[in-house]
């Protein structure tokens, strides 16, 4: 493998990513699997970075799921990612970031379109202003919040309290990094790195001290499509491609697997759970738990120092608690399941196969 | 283990890795001219079982060297072995002698 | 021949073998040739190349025959135009090494430049270590060491890399890739009996005289299997092995397979240093950047210029034999050019 015929390929996509001032989209799942990771966002932009994201309590989904699953045709996401323009256009933000990886597509699409067709647009303005009696104009510059992570990757070096090094045998972590699809292969020239070898993630943790894992299955989708996991009979569909990536990442070893899409951090992870439970595998170099997975967010804030169950690390399905001795962070144990205040939280039931705690 | 009413599919691709040659590379020895194939289709297409059965001359070389052996050998069980296909075959190959030898070989 | 030939130039820039053939052929009728070759060497990318199909002549006896005899062909090598002027009659061309021509007529044997594999991202070149290109095979070949080259026991070669592919701006075929990909699929193996050879191809063009008895011999004498597909992605395993994915369209299945080399089939694309000429003259060209001659069927050599002419792969892809016809055809079509207008 030849890392500068990669640099290459980076130097070739590459954007322009505004230090400061945005306007902030959540995503619709990732707030209610991880939530955290949409809190540590901010909380790391706004309070260690000290910048401006502003996020307005009126903004709504894009419809993104709605008009992936067939359910609601374009120009219904159009008016609705219209409206949340016209809330930026309101609190004086030009520069837009959204949470979720399908919503950036979604986005990059919808402005391509109307890019190359204006009478497009001119119909979502009249669209908006019916529904709703708003105006908008379009923002100067999108961007995914795990651009805006590699943006920062060397402020949050800076204040790595964990880097991902293994403190036992002083060795970066193992990392596997998995790009959503809608993130470059829609529009590999709006990423950072490009679609074949994404930048975004391996930038951010080689900053970090980790080492990326280029396994054959890299690039290929998690298997998450919401046509496969929204309608049962297809969901064999969608668990046999993340079976296939497991299957190929193996050999690795890795320790942690990062992403920068909610759908692919959920699957990835639930994913495990039904694989150990129907074949009793479990992956990862600790017998039964599995390989953790979590978001760019989760992290950063991890390496920063953010205590895991503050991050909601206990939301996701494979037990981070290896990842985190590896890490040497330190944290509570007993405090898993508890909440804000000491609130019991209940203990989930243990599956067979692959351990929770 | 757990039902969920949907689980892990199988791949259907074709893998080489997992294609042991030694079968192939015996009937290579005892019929070079399997090699010539072209995947032209003249034998299917005149094959009087077209249509009706699963026979296809063509696709039994291609998945016998691609290590797909019981996919291959359920076509030729509806050879009639009319010889039709040794008349067409712009390669010359000795059809009728080849299909017999794949059932030798591959009993 | 006609004395009075003598007092006429003629510039041919490119020293490939269309330029090194036309100039020889040119000089033959009397005129004063002045070849000029941007590279230390005559030869082009004929220089570079072992062997050629479809019979594997080695292609240094074949340039070795082109150059013995140059006559009284002025060829420089090492040298670049660096100006041109339309006169009222003929140009004015202006070198790199100081000297200046009168042309009364100018042949462009600007030929291709190989195809950038490494634009080709999803195949690596440039990235993963046994993933090398036809170019660098014939190096090979010609007893360059190649480094990714280690007893590989897997092969595949994957044909149209560059070619046949809108997304990279070529849609056209390169026409000479199959049957290299093919010779260079039975030189391995040669090299290396006990390694399986495959060649990914989506149509197999061979078009040539000796071209199916190449092929028909590939898969005969050399066992070489032919899978009717296009590589889609390759990726490196654990151990450096080069995991590659195709459909193999015959029969309807995706297919995986495990390389240890794997050889990309760099087609033929515009020669982007002939663009400064191509602005200066104000020449037209094709669509993908290949010169646009008069007319494709009875005026192939002719530019809409006068007095300037085309040889060789500078209009399109071209084999060996296609670019000597077509040098020994410009020097035909000078000739009747200049005796019209004298």
């Amino acid at each position: 493998m030849n890392y500068e015929g990669k640099k290459k390929i980076w130097s070739e996509f590459q954007k322009e990513i505004p230090d400061d001032k945005y306007f902030y989209a959540r995503s619709c799942i990732r707030q209610n699997f991880n939530p955290g990771a949409e809190q540590a966002f901010l909380d790391i932009v706004r309070n260690r970075f000290g910048k401006d994201f502003y996020e307005d309590p009126l903004h709504t989904t894009c419809g993104g799921i709605a008009y992936h699953s067939d359910t609601t045709p374009e120009e219904t996401s159009m008016t609705i990612i219209a409206r949340q323009f016209s809330l930026m256009n309101q609190a004086g933000y030009r520069n837009f970031v959204v949470s979720c990886v399908t919503s950036f597509g979604l986005h990059s699409e919808i402005l391509q379109t109307w890019e190359e067709h204006p009478e497009i647009e001119e119909k979502i303005h009249e669209l908006l202003w019916k529904a709703c009696r708003r105006e908008f104009t379009k923002p100067d510059f999108l961007m995914h919040s795990s651009d805006m992570m590699y943006h920062y990757r060397f402020l949050i070096s800076e204040q790595a309290k964990y880097p991902l090094i293994n403190v036992r045998t002083g060795e970066p972590l193992k990392v596997v990094e998995h790009i959503g699809c809608h993130y470059s292969k829609i529009f590999p020239s709006k990423s950072v790195g490009g679609a074949e070898y994404p930048r975004v993630l391996a930038g951010l943790v080689e900053a970090l001290g980790g080492s990326v894992v280029d396994y054959p299955e890299r690039r290929h989708c998690c298997g998450f499509g919401f046509r496969q996991y929204l309608v049962k009979a297809n969901r064999g569909y969608s668990l046999t491609n993340t079976y296939k990536k497991f299957e190929s990442m193996e050999p690795f070893h890795p320790d942690l697997i990062i992403t920068n899409c909610p759908g692919c951090n959920y699957f990835l992870d639930r994913w495990q759970y039904v694989i150990a439970e129907t074949t009793g595998k479990t992956y990862g170099d600790t017998p039964g738990y599995g390989i953790p997975v979590l978001s760019s967010e989760e992290v950063a804030a991890l390496v920063m120092g953010y205590d895991p169950w503050d991050l909601g690390l206990q939301m996701h399905q494979v037990a981070v608690e290896p990842l985190l001795d590896k890490m040497g962070v330190q944290y509570d144990k007993s405090a898993k399941y508890k909440g804000p205040g000491g609130k019991d939280l209940g203990v989930p039931v243990s599956p067979a196969n692959i351990r929770i705690f | 283990m757990i039902d969920f009413g949907y689980g892990i599919s199988p791949s259907s691709a074709i893998n080489l890795e997992r294609f042991d040659r030694a079968r192939f590379d015996r009937l290579c020895a005892e019929e070079p001219d399997v090699l010539k194939c072209m995947a032209c289709g003249s034998c299917a297409a005149s094959c009087p079982t077209a249509g009706h059965g699963n026979m296809n001359l063509r696709k039994v070389i291609l998945l016998l060297g691609r290590g797909c052996d019981s996919d291959a050998l359920a076509m030729t069980r509806s050879c009639m072995l009319c010889g039709k296909c040794l008349l067409v075959c712009p390669r010359g190959i000795n059809t009728r002698h080849l299909i017999l030898s794949i059932n030798k070989i591959y009993k | 021949m006609e004395p009075k030939n003598q007092q006429k130039n003629i510039v041919v820039i490119g020293g490939g073998p269309a330029g090194i053939e036309a100039s020889r052929t040119l000089d033959s009728l009397g005129y004063t040739v002045f070849l000029i070759e941007k590279e230390d060497r005559l030869g082009g990318h004929l220089a570079r190349w072992d062997r050629l199909f479809p019979y594997g002549t080695p292609a240094g006896d074949v340039l070795g025959q082109m150059t013995a005899s140059m006559g009284r062909v002025k060829w420089f090598t090492g040298t670049e135009v660096t100006q041109l002027n339309r006169l009222e009659r003929g140009y004015n061309i202006i070198l790199s090494n100081g000297m200046s021509v009168l042309a009364d007529a100018l042949l462009l044997t600007t030929g291709f430049s190989l195809f950038d594999a490494s634009r080709k991202e999803e195949y690596g070149y440039g990235i993963y270590d046994r993933v090398i290109t036809n170019a660098d095979l014939e190096d090979w070949f010609s007893g360059i060491p190649v480094p990714a080259i280690d007893s590989p026991r897997r092969i595949g070669f994957v044909h149209c890399v560059g070619s046949r592919d809108e997304k990279v701006g070529n849609r056209y075929c390169s026409k000479v890739c199959c049957a290299t990909a093919v010779k260079q699929a039975c030189e391995i193996k040669e090299k290396f009996p006990d390694a399986v050879v495959y060649c990914f191809y989506m149509d197999l063009r061979m078009f040539g005289r000796g071209y199916e008895d190449m092929y028909l011999e590939a898969q005969k004498k050399y066992g070489i299997i032919f899978v009717r597909g296009r590589v889609s992605e390759v990726s490196e395993d654990k151990d450096g092995h080069l995991f590659v994915k195709a459909e193999d369209t015959l029969a309807g299945k995706p297919l995986r397979v495990t390389l240890d080399l794997l050889v990309l089939m760099a087609g033929m694309t515009r020669n982007t240093a002939v663009a400064p000429i191509v602005r200066a003259l104000e020449l037209s060209t094709m669509e993908d950047g290949f010169l646009k001659p008069k007319d494709s069927m009875t005026q192939a050599q002719s530019s809409y210029a006068a007095g300037i002419f085309y040889a060789g792969a500078c209009t399109g892809p071209k084999t060996i034999p296609d670019t000597v016809a077509e040098a020994k055809a410009a020097a035909m079509s000078i000739n009747e050019y200049l005796r019209d207008n004298d």
